[in-house]
């Protein structure tokens, strides 16, 4: 979540679920928290019990709204507006938390003149480069700040690359952890705050609410109770999720909120934070020890082609001189030699030229895109379904289909195993079994019950779980395939004179197994991951220890700390009633146990609490103390301020809670390691029936596009000609019911009968004008391919009145497929491959689609109802195609 | 079980029996302000008890594909769209509500299905609950019309290969909720309040949870809840009070409840005695129709 | 009337043809017996064997339909695992074993002409349990949550008597001479008299509930039950008396008169327990009548 860890240091939930029964006030927006967390959301209601108000902003009336205080119903697509309207009113009151906002945040910081914002340049900032349709970000940085030589293109991996950026790592090149300029009271026209309030003087309620098609009552009733539960005595959260996230600027949306809870200095404090709810039951865990392609884990960069062989400047690029990012080289080392033991030498530059390297964006839909174009040659898929759960459903199954071979480990056989005989494409003849060359292997996967390991969770907390039993013939864990086959390779390799075979030969292989499958243990990874003394193999308790000279290995630095003594803390579990709400005996939380990061906010400069109510640590005079682990160095004093030499986390003074950041301080602007903006600035998503009524620049221009892929075609926008072919606005979510690509609920019958059938959520108004008949069918289309659904009239998703204009949603789940005891059309074959530039995810939850009654042609019939309508729409615009100014315009001042 | 002739006295019927193995009474207070419609409970349930699914047909009822309680469903969520505002108080809550209940058997303290059971299949538990021995039903389904709340029904089901084995291709038995009687005989609470994760659904000691259900009332009507009331709390209503009984937020029939049950026991004295006069009103007709005219 | 999704409250009964079909049976069986020790005590013999013998035939039908209905067949004696007073068909097993296990030995040695006092203990017997077995069904059926059957639960037990009587007199009138069919005759004519004024008065006191003796299934039924009934009556007050053929014809009539009306109570209970407004709306009604303490409302 780079949003948050540009904003804070950290990509990860700022907060832990249980603490929300301390918040005052609970904005979820974002999120279906009631549906999709219902387990933590427990702690929503709780705080609901002692009196918060539960604020729940969303295009439906969900499970979650009906438990809130207030529901707030707004346009899927227009969050930033709604979450700059709270800027504006905040600054514009007066109403932020001065004391917190002067000394924690980078409001004070002067920003180089070289920085122009979307105010003057009608919706771009200042280093757009039409032809590479990117921005030069070196023209936001910190007044007074010498620069990398070609930080131009940090994201291409000079530098921290997107996630490590996103993760603090970018160092903002600071010198000592003091910026160059700032102005204390915050007057100069060019420091951070003085920018905030022009950039967001234009969000008024009025603009909010008619871009948003809110009221102004409700907009004005969610800033009342942001405010007035904010400040010493009492503190508001944000919860957000995917609602957020799928968007083509969804990091942009969670940096609002960031800004928001800086302003109100509800970061790092009980009862507030910002919870990123997560996704899948370790997917935190699956981006600390990333399944990501341009990360190590711990978020440290994958080294590029740029460096090959240059280990130093590789160091350099990526070490902050100040924050804890300035021990990346020990970080780094001790992973090397956890990786290739005493293989990994100082003098072979701990084996970094060996290193595989990173030549391009090899992100999923990226991936996709080489598919199709015939460079993918083999692909596994493990733990997902992408041919139900990406968007564009028919671009991956063709891809796949264009593959050599294709390895699927799956716990069922999965749509994305079968496509090549039951895919939508083989009904519409577009496909044809024995025309697909790709050879499939199913090899069936044990699930958690079968095999021991831990879950890193929504909060970054680490729980363990135990067999419960063997998992049946021929299935295996994921832990026992990775381990053999590497095992078998190595065998393979093991006299292998090759340069390129190197690698394999050093890594450290050596798990016990046990049992008659000689499954790994899993234990004895999470002990490795945790790290030892290289010499004496003891094991590390914090990632403070970590060394880099070879002496400490460690498979992750943030991880550092979970085998403490040797016991697997992840496996604690002494219940909540028996300790404080804290629970810090239950599992154990990265980083070091904590359970609310930047905890030092939670006390003032001079580290008393902010009020009685609100305590949570503090300074005893001699060193941090209180209910949680200090995010802070035990000993360090509030009114300790760097030397002009001092490196590291010396570099950050005593009273900036931040340590991850080069600055100690939050980040209201945001100057480096973001591609498309320093601050949130409201853009509309890539397919809405609407203009920008900020900016001649409509959509976010660094948004990835595939304009000429013709597997990815758009609908017509705005005021465009043909647009009216699909003039409604359809967003996508979860239902308590199903999971995701559905191989794992649709397959149950206790699930399956609970929604047994793909539907679409409309009002009366919408299925009256589209003639639509409530428990009929309708079908709705795109100009990627058409769906049918069973029809649920509600109340629940009302029509909004956006800029004059009355617009329909439509809101489908997308948990259908093909296979399973339910099946159904997914809804993801209406989706389209534009991206957010930051994470590359898609927007699914702001698109535009046609919908009409009865169901969906069948078979050819589809492909060319289809095309027929995309034709008409796509001539239609040829008379007037939208330049956006992004196309043209230059905007660097030097 | 005289006791329900005439009228109803305060403990379960049949409960007292149990002399020095009698348990405390326990049930259930759901409480509905709570309720976010997980299912949960559903599942957990069928789960547990190894019910089997009973069908993939969606209704466009909202968000309730289950309809109802009956052999394969003990636990039933409702969902419920209204046009209300859920406080009355003016503090800016939406014109939009969406009532979710969970919805189970009442182990009623004066139990109709107990009542009118022919084999003593259905019996009263030393908890005070109400269970079908399904070693002994017969499957004569009187006791399906008898429930004032259409909780028992008979289960037609073709048994699913993963259940254990049933009577031939088809069950005939009636089934229902036993509000976990092997896990309460385990010490454990039942898997539906156990799976709950906003503790809607709150099991212990009868009393206790009436005590907690009064707080409750007051705590939520000072609030300003639109329509919130207790159901089946009192022990002087139609069946007693029940042993699993409900906080609402509008009226029982807009949940598909009843507004006012009744035992049907409760009337058996004046249904026996209107027979005997009838059998002999039958008698003496009979005999009329002999008396007078000779041929 | 609000409901949920217009849902019914309550479940219909599971029960199948068998049941209002041994309601007929069982009635006719448990009036036989009456009607034939009456006549033995009258001195009518050919009309007491007769009796005696339709009884025996009809109450030996029943057990055969009861258990045919269960869902575990192979069960039915859990019927008499207990004795069980708030459970009328636990009762109705009881009685039907006793007055079926009697007539049918009367009948077995009244036709092998032997042990004449232990046929007649048998036949007293079973018309001593003949009433009950003839009415106890309008209880069984009370005795559930239908609205239109419990609401009823002061009518049904006397209509059924009355249904059983027709049915057993018409019956006999089939089966005897008419010159010894007097008593039988008049018995049914007068029984199919007070089972109409029976029915009126029920629906009539059952208000908005009873509306559904005169829709649907239940509907037709009622009027065919009345319409054969009276016709049947008819034919046998007029002509019964002299034509062998219009006895029989007229019994006819009368006993499928008795057949339709228990299959139109049977129809009602179904009609009634699937439409929530009659299982809400008397209860509604009654609440703002008495009141009710199933709900607490918030102190004021
Ligand atoms: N039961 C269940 N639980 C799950 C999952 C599941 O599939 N089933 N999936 C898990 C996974 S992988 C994830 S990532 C999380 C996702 O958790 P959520 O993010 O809560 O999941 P969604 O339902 O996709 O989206 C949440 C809400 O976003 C709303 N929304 C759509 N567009 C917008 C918008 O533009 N602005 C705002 N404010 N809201 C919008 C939708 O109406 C929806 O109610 O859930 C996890 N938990
Ligand atoms: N339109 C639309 N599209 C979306 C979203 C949306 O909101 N709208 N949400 C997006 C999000 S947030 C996510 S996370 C994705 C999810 O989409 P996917 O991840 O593609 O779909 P899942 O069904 O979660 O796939 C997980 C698979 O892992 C299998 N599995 C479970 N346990 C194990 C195991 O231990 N080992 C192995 N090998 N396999 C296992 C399951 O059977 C299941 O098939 O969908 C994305 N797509
Ligand atoms: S499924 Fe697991 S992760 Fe999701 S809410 Fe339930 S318990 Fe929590
Ligand atoms: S609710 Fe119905 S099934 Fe449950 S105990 Fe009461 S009468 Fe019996
Ligand atoms: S069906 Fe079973 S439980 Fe119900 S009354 Fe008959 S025997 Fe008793
Ligand atoms: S108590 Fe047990 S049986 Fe009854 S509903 Fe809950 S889980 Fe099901
Ligand atoms: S588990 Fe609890 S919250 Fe979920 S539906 Fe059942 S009662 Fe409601
Ligand atoms: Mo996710």
């Amino acid at each position: 979540m780079p949003s948050l860890g540009a904003s804070f240091g950290r990509g990860g939930a700022t907060d832990f679920q249980q603490d929300l029964q301390n918040s005052d006030c609970i904005v979820i927006m974002g999120s279906n928290m009631a549906e999709n967390h219902p387990v933590g959301f427990q702690w929503v209601m709780e705080a609901r019990e002692r009196g918060a108000t539960v604020i729940h902003i969303d295009p439906r009336f969900t499970r979650t709204s009906a438990m809130a205080s207030k529901w707030v119903g707004i346009r899927a697509g227009s969050d930033i507006a709604f979450l700059g309207g709270v800027v504006n009113y905040i600054l514009q009151n007066d109403l932020w938390f001065e004391e917190y906002v002067k000394h924690y945040t980078n409001a004070p910081v002067i920003i180089a003149d070289t920085f122009a914002d979307t105010e003057d340049l009608d919706g771009l900032f200042s280093g757009w480069d039409p032809e590479k349709g990117k921005y030069d970000t070196t023209t936001w940085r910190y007044e007074g700040m010498e620069m990398h030589a070609s930080a131009g293109n940090r994201e291409e991996g000079f530098g921290p690359s997107g996630h490590q950026a996103g993760h603090g790592g970018a160092g903002g090149g600071l010198r000592h952890g003091e910026p160059p300029s700032e102005d204390p009271d915050l007057q100069h026209p060019r420091c951070v705050f003085q920018i905030l309030k022009r950039h967001y003087q234009r969000y008024t309620p009025e603009l909010v609410a008619d871009l948003c098609g809110c009221s102004v009552e409700e907009f004005l009733f969610v800033c009342e109770a942001l405010t007035q539960n904010s400040g010493r005595e009492r503190t508001s959260a944000f919860c957000y999720a995917v609602g957020w996230t799928q968007h083509t600027v969804g990091v942009q949306y969670i940096r609002t909120a960031a800004i928001i809870q800086q302003l109100l200095g509800n970061m790092g404090r009980p009862g507030g934070g910002i919870v990123a709810l997560r996704g899948h039951a370790s997917i935190q865990g699956s981006t600390d020890i990333p399944t990501l392609y341009d990360i190590l884990p711990g978020y440290l960069s994958m080294p590029h082609t740029e460096y090959y062989g240059d280990f130093e400047s590789f160091m350099q690029a990526n070490t902050s001189p100040t924050g804890f990012w300035g021990h990346f080289k020990a970080y780094w080392v001790s992973l090397m030699k956890s990786y290739f033991g005493e293989h990994a030498t100082a003098d072979n530059d701990w084996l970094f030229k060996q290193l595989p390297r990173i030549d391009d964006d090899n992100s999923v839909y990226f991936t996709v895109d080489q598919m199709l174009e015939g460079n993918v040659k083999g692909y596994i898929i493990a733990g997902e379904n992408p041919a139900v759960g990406n968007s564009n459903g028919r671009a991956n199954r063709l891809g796949l289909a264009k593959l050599d071979w294709l390895v699927v480990r799956d716990l069922v056989e999965i749509e994305s195993a079968s496509f090549w005989y039951d895919s939508p494409e083989i009904e519409t003849g577009e496909l044809e079994t024995k025309a697909i060359p790709t050879e499939v292997f199913f090899l069936p996967a044990a699930a958690h019950t079968e095999k021991d390991g831990s879950f890193t969770n929504t909060q970054r907390l680490l729980q363990w779980h135990r067999q419960a039993v063997e998992p049946r013939d021929d299935c295996r864990s994921d832990l026992w395939f990775y381990f053999h086959l590497g095992r078998r390779i190595r065998e393979k390799l093991a006299d292998s004179k090759e340069p390129r075979d190197e690698l394999v030969r050093y890594l450290r292989w050596d798990y016990p197994t046990h049992g008659q499958l000689d499954e790994p243990s899993a234990e004895a990874i999470l002990a490795e991951i945790n790290g030892s003394e290289t010499a004496t193999g003891a094991p590390l308790d914090a990632y403070t220890k970590l060394r880099d000279d070879g002496s400490t290995a460690c498979g992750c630095w943030i991880y550092c700390g979970v085998f403490k003594d040797g016991v697997n803390q992840a496996a604690r579990r002494k219940p909540h009633w028996e300790q404080d709400y804290v629970a810090a005996e239950w599992a154990w939380a990265w980083p070091a146990n904590r359970r609310t990061i930047y905890n030092r906010a939670s006390a003032d400069p001079n580290g008393d609490p902010w009020s009685e109510r609100k305590k949570l640590v503090w300074w005893d005079g001699t060193k941090w103390t209180g209910h949680d682990v200090p995010d802070f160095e035990p000993t360090k004093a509030p009114d300790y301020r760097p030397g002009k030499d001092a490196t590291a986390e010396d570099a950050i003074a005593g009273d900036h809670p931040f340590i991850m950041q080069a600055d100690g301080r939050s980040w209201l602007f945001v100057p480096q390691g973001l591609v498309d903006a320093p601050l949130p600035t409201h853009y509309e998503p890539h397919e809405s029936p609407f203009d920008n009524p900020l900016y001649a620049q409509r959509a976010n221009p660094r948004r990835q596009q595939r304009k000429k892929a013709s597997y990815d075609p758009y609908n017509p926008v705005a005021d465009e000609p043909g647009a009216e072919v699909y003039p409604y606005v359809v967003t996508t979510y979860r239902l308590t019911e199903h999971h995701t690509a559905g191989g794992m609920t649709r397959t149950i019958p206790y699930l399956s009968e609970l929604q047994p059938e793909m539907f679409c959520e409309v009002s009366p108004e919408l299925a009256a004008e589209a003639g639509l008949e409530a428990g009929g069918w309708a079908t709705i289309f795109t100009a990627r391919s058409a769906i049918e659904a069973r029809v649920l009239v509600t109340n629940r998703i009302p029509p909004v009145t956006v800029q004059g204009r009355t617009t329909h949603q439509v809101g489908l789940p997308y948990h259908w497929g093909a296979r399973g005891l339910t099946t159904g059309d997914s809804a993801n074959d209406l989706g389209h491959l534009a991206l957010d530039p930051n994470v590359h995810i898609m927007e699914s939850k702001a698109m535009t689609c046609g919908i009409r009654p009865g169901r969906r042609p069948r078979g050819k019939a589809l492909t060319e109802f289809v095309t027929e309508l995309r034709e008409q729409a796509h001539s239609r615009r040829e008379m007037a195609p939208r330049h956006e100014p992004e196309e043209t315009r230059k905007t660097s001042k030097t | 079980m005289s006791s329900t002739l005439g009228h109803p006295a305060a403990a379960p019927d049949g409960w007292d029996a149990y002399g020095d193995d009698q348990q405390p009474r326990v049930g259930f207070f759901t409480d509905t302000s709570v309720c976010i419609g997980c299912k949960a409970c559903e599942v957990a349930c069928k789960e547990w008890n190894l019910i089997p699914e009973d069908g993939l047909s969606w209704t466009g009822e909202s968000y309730d594909n289950t309809s109802a309680l009956g052999a394969n469903t003990w636990r039933h969520v409702a969902f419920i769209e209204q046009e209300k505002p859920l406080h009355t108080n003016g503090d800016g809550s939406t014109g939009l509500r969406w009532l979710m209940e969970s919805d189970v058997c009442k182990h009623c303290t004066h139990a109709a299905c107990l009542d009118v059971c022919p084999t003593g299949s259905l019996i009263r538990t030393e908890f005070g609950t109400v269970i079908v021995q399904q070693d002994i039903c017969n499957g004569c389904g009187y006791c399906v019309p008898a429930c004032p709340f259409g909780v028992l029904d008979k289960r037609h089901i073709a048994k699913p290969p993963e259940l254990p084995a049933f009577h031939g291709n088809e069950d005939g038995r009636v089934w229902k909720c036993t509000l976990c009687y092997d896990r309460l005989k385990g010490g454990h609470e039942p898997a539906c309040a156990k799976a709950c994760p906003t503790q809607s659904i709150q099991f212990g000691p009868l009393d206790e949870l009436r005590e907690r259900a009064d707080a409750r009332l007051a705590k939520l009507s000072g609030e300003g809840w639109n329509g919130v009331q207790l159901y089946g709390r009192d022990p002087d209503d139609g069946v007693g009070g029940f042993g699993a009984f409900f906080l609402l937020l509008d009226d029982p029939e807009v949940y598909g409840l009843p507004p006012d049950p009744i035992v049907t026991t409760k009337h058996l004295g004046e249904m026996w005695s209107s027979m005997a006069a009838a059998a002999t009103v039958l008698v003496a007709g009979v005999a009329c129709a002999f008396i007078g005219r000779r041929r | 009337m609000s409901s949920y999704y217009g849902r019914p409250v309550i479940k219909e009964p599971t029960w199948t043809w068998q049941i209002p079909t041994y309601f007929f049976t069982g009635g006719l069986g448990g009036a036989s017996s009456v009607l034939s020790l009456s006549a033995t005590l009258f001195g009518n013999e050919q009309l007491a064997r007769r009796a005696l013998y339709i009884g025996a035939l009809a109450d030996a039908a029943c057990p055969p339909l009861l258990i045919a209905d269960l869902g575990r067949p192979e069960r039915f004696h859990h019927m008499l695992r207990v004795v069980k007073p708030t459970s009328p068909m636990n009762m109705g097993s009881w009685v039907l074993l006793a007055s079926g296990g009697a007539s049918s030995t009367a009948a077995a040695l009244e036709r092998l002409g032997r042990l004449r006092p232990l046929r007649h203990t048998a036949a007293t017997v079973a018309a001593l349990f003949g009433p009950a077995l003839a009415t106890y069904t309008g209880v069984l059926i009370a005795d559930t949550a239908v609205p239109v059957w419990h609401e009823g639960r002061k009518e049904l037990p006397w209509l059924f008597g009355a249904t059983a009587a027709a049915s057993a007199g018409a019956a006999a009138c089939m089966a005897v001479d008419p010159e010894h069919a007097g008593p039988a005759r008049r018995l049914a004519i007068g029984a199919v008299a007070a089972d109409i004024a029976l029915m009126r008065a029920m629906e009539l006191r059952l208000g908005e509930v009873g509306e559904v003796y005169r829709k649907g299934a239940a509907g037709t039924l009622g009027l065919a039950a009345k319409a054969l009934a009276g016709a049947g009556a008819t034919v046998l007050a007029k002509r019964g008396g002299r034509s062998r053929g219009a006895a029989v014809l007229g019994g006819a009539l009368v006993c499928a008169g008795g057949l339709c009306l228990r299959w139109s109570v049977f129809k009602a209970g179904f009609q009634s327990a699937r439409d929530p407004k009659y299982t809400v709306g008397p209860q509604r009604a009654r609440v703002e009548r008495e009141g009710t303490k199933v709900t607490t409302q918030p102190k004021a």
